[in-house]
């Protein structure tokens, strides 16, 4: 796949956001436009977006590995990334967490059977009045869902699996 | 009280274009680029005694004043990588009062002369930033942004930009390196940014909520805004309250309100009305405040003020935590997010949060040994005042403060 040939549009827009001369600036919305389809970063996506900013492959695999919304493995059609971090757990997200785990029957990491969420522990998502809380990442972004319930999740995780089926 | 920032409240629909402009929106922006000078328009922020809602409570128009004038082009940065757990404040201005936050990154771009400027979302905003450029659109299309603006020639173009998940990022320096394309990880300083920031030119960088109380102090004088607050604190503050409370949320209020209005009139009280047994003012980078003697709520949250009992306001991000919490699993949260964020760059902070999560981590699962509340301590201290950035250097602060003031709940957990 070549990003400049799939999305010409969104490229053309992403590069016009920053001075030509410091295009190194748009390997992070490119990264981002990479993994809309497989939900990872392939080693051919890095080489095409090194090629179209002129950095090194290497470059590039260097902010995959930093930052932690970019995965270089493939996991769940989408990621449910719950927020145990230390304001939410006082508002009860591990025990939510714990709840989630035993209704998925799955652990935290691990994929449902079906290949369409994985579970996942993350810090700080800046939703701290709202826990429990946890953000979806998938082909179509990432969307926050506030205030949850193990119920109210498991009917969200019932609609992902209703329209990955649709997709397939 | 109006709002000044949470200005939906009062306002139905102020997102909406025609709703702001009706309530006086872009007429602070319009009557500066057309009838005043850059640097009046700094002054005026100057004088409103206006600092910086970031955490760091520097002088905004001082900052601005500092900008390089012999380096050109300029940039603006607005820092919206809000991820320090207990801060919610900039999503909420951004997803409902957004034109607000860019009219003031508007005026601050037109003081100091830049053409360009970005806002920098972390990668989790990824909802918050389509509302943005939703916005920026708008303006665009109104003639709000663009080329010569009002008839005049400055020009300005506004662009979004997300991280991807770091909260280094929030780091200004590293914010810059991430915008150009690297790793997250700080700059040494000096040079600061107002004399090389983005691509090596001057660069302001102010937070969401620094910038959203530009266009009222610009409309309604630097005097109005320094009254509504302290000798020391201008204006108002959107307090992030969370953790054992009834109502969490922000609350846009006064310097100078106490923690006990804060927590018991607007939070409602605490969970199940047991006691406060500690205060974290400023998020999981805060030193942990004892709440033993009521009159602790009595303080007033002003800059200085929240100093007089060891601590520091910062970005006024009240975690509260009550009498059923051991302390030393508060601790154990803070350091495995911080070894979590650690970027790496510098030895103290990459050795040493990893050295605390670890020692928490024991300590809080009973399997700690006798001297390993004074190793944790002793690492702690050695890592203040060596780290490259103030995450290295305030990880260590719950950790240092939460074992002289609840010595007790460590050694409990040690010899359970």
């Amino acid at each position: 796949m070549s990003l400049a040939k799939t999305y010409p549009k969104e490229v053309k827009q992403i590069l016009s956001k920053y001075p030509p001369e410091h295009k190194r600036s748009a390997v992070m919305p490119l990264l981002y436009l990479a993994q809309r389809e497989e939900g990872y970063i392939t080693k051919t996506a890095m080489q095409d977006i090194a090629k179209l900013l002129d950095i090194t492959e290497t470059d590039v695999a260097a902010i995959v590995g930093f930052y932690t919304l970019y995965h270089d493995e493939k996991a769940g059609k989408y990621r449910m990334q719950v927020c145990t971090d230390l304001p939410c757990a006082l508002r009860g997200a591990e025990q939510f967490m714990d709840n989630l785990c035993s209704s998925l029957g799955i652990k935290v990491g691990e994929t449902t059977p079906d290949g369409v969420v994985t579970l996942e522990a993350v810090t700080c998502l800046a939703a701290c009045d709202k826990a429990p809380m946890f953000q979806t990442q998938g082909p179509d972004g990432i969307k926050y869902h506030e205030n949850m319930t193990v119920d109210k999740t498991m009917e969200l995780v019932a609609a992902l699996k209703k329209s990955a089926g649709e997709v397939k | 009280m109006a709002h000044v920032l949470l200005r939906h409240r009062d306002i139905p629909d102020i997102n909406k274009l025609e709703v702001y402009k009706k309530n006086g929106g872009f007429a602070a922006f319009k009557n500066a680029v057309t009838k005043m000078k850059p640097n009046e328009v700094t002054d005026v922020v100057k004088n409103s005694g206006l600092r910086g809602r970031g955490g760091a409570g520097f002088p905004t128009g001082m900052k601005w004043s500092f900008i390089d004038n012999k380096n050109w082009p300029h940039y603006v940065v607005a820092n919206a990588d809000e991820s320090e757990p207990g801060t919610f404040k900039d999503r909420e201005i951004m997803e409902s009062n957004p034109f607000q936050f860019l009219e003031g990154l508007a005026i601050a771009s037109y003081a100091v002369g830049a053409n360009a400027a970005y806002v920098y979302l972390r990668g989790e905003f990824w909802q918050v930033a389509a509302i943005l450029d939703e916005k920026i659109a708008e303006m665009e299309e109104a003639g709000y942004l663009g080329k010569e603006l009002f008839g005049t020639d400055y020009s300005l173009k506004i662009y979004t930009h997300l991280g991807a998940g770091a909260y280094i990022c929030g780091e200004e320096t590293a914010l810059l390196e991430s915008l150009e394309g690297k790793r997250g990880q700080p700059r040494v300083r000096p040079p600061f940014p107002p004399s090389y920031g983005l691509y090596g030119k001057p660069t302001i960088i102010n937070n969401v909520e620094t910038f959203t109380n530009v266009p009222m102090i610009l409309e309604k004088g630097a005097d109005w805004y320094k009254g509504l607050g302290t000798a020391d604190s201008a204006g108002v503050k959107i307090f992030s309250l969370s953790g054992r409370v009834k109502k969490p949320g922000n609350y846009e209020l006064p310097f100078g309100t106490t923690f006990r209005e804060l927590i018991y009139t607007h939070g409602g009280g605490v969970v199940d009305d047991k006691k406060v047994k500690a205060i974290m003012p400023a998020g999981a980078s805060s030193s942990l405040i004892v709440v033993e003697d009521e009159k602790v709520l009595d303080t007033q949250m002003d800059y200085a003020t929240v100093r007089t009992i060891g601590g520091d306001l910062g970005s006024a991000s009240v975690i509260v935590v009550d009498e059923t919490i051991s302390i030393d699993w508060i601790i154990n949260k803070t350091m495995h997010f911080f070894r979590h964020e650690s970027c790496g760059k510098c030895t103290t902070c990459r050795e040493g949060t990893y050295w605390m999560s670890h020692l928490t981590e024991r300590i809080h699962e009973g399997h700690g040994k006798p001297q390993d509340v004074d190793l944790l301590l002793n690492v702690a201290k050695q890592m203040q005042g060596k780290c490259l950035c103030a995450l290295g250097e305030f990880s260590t602060m719950a950790v240092v403060t939460g074992i002289e003031r609840f010595r007790k709940d460590f050694d409990k957990a040690v010899n359970a």
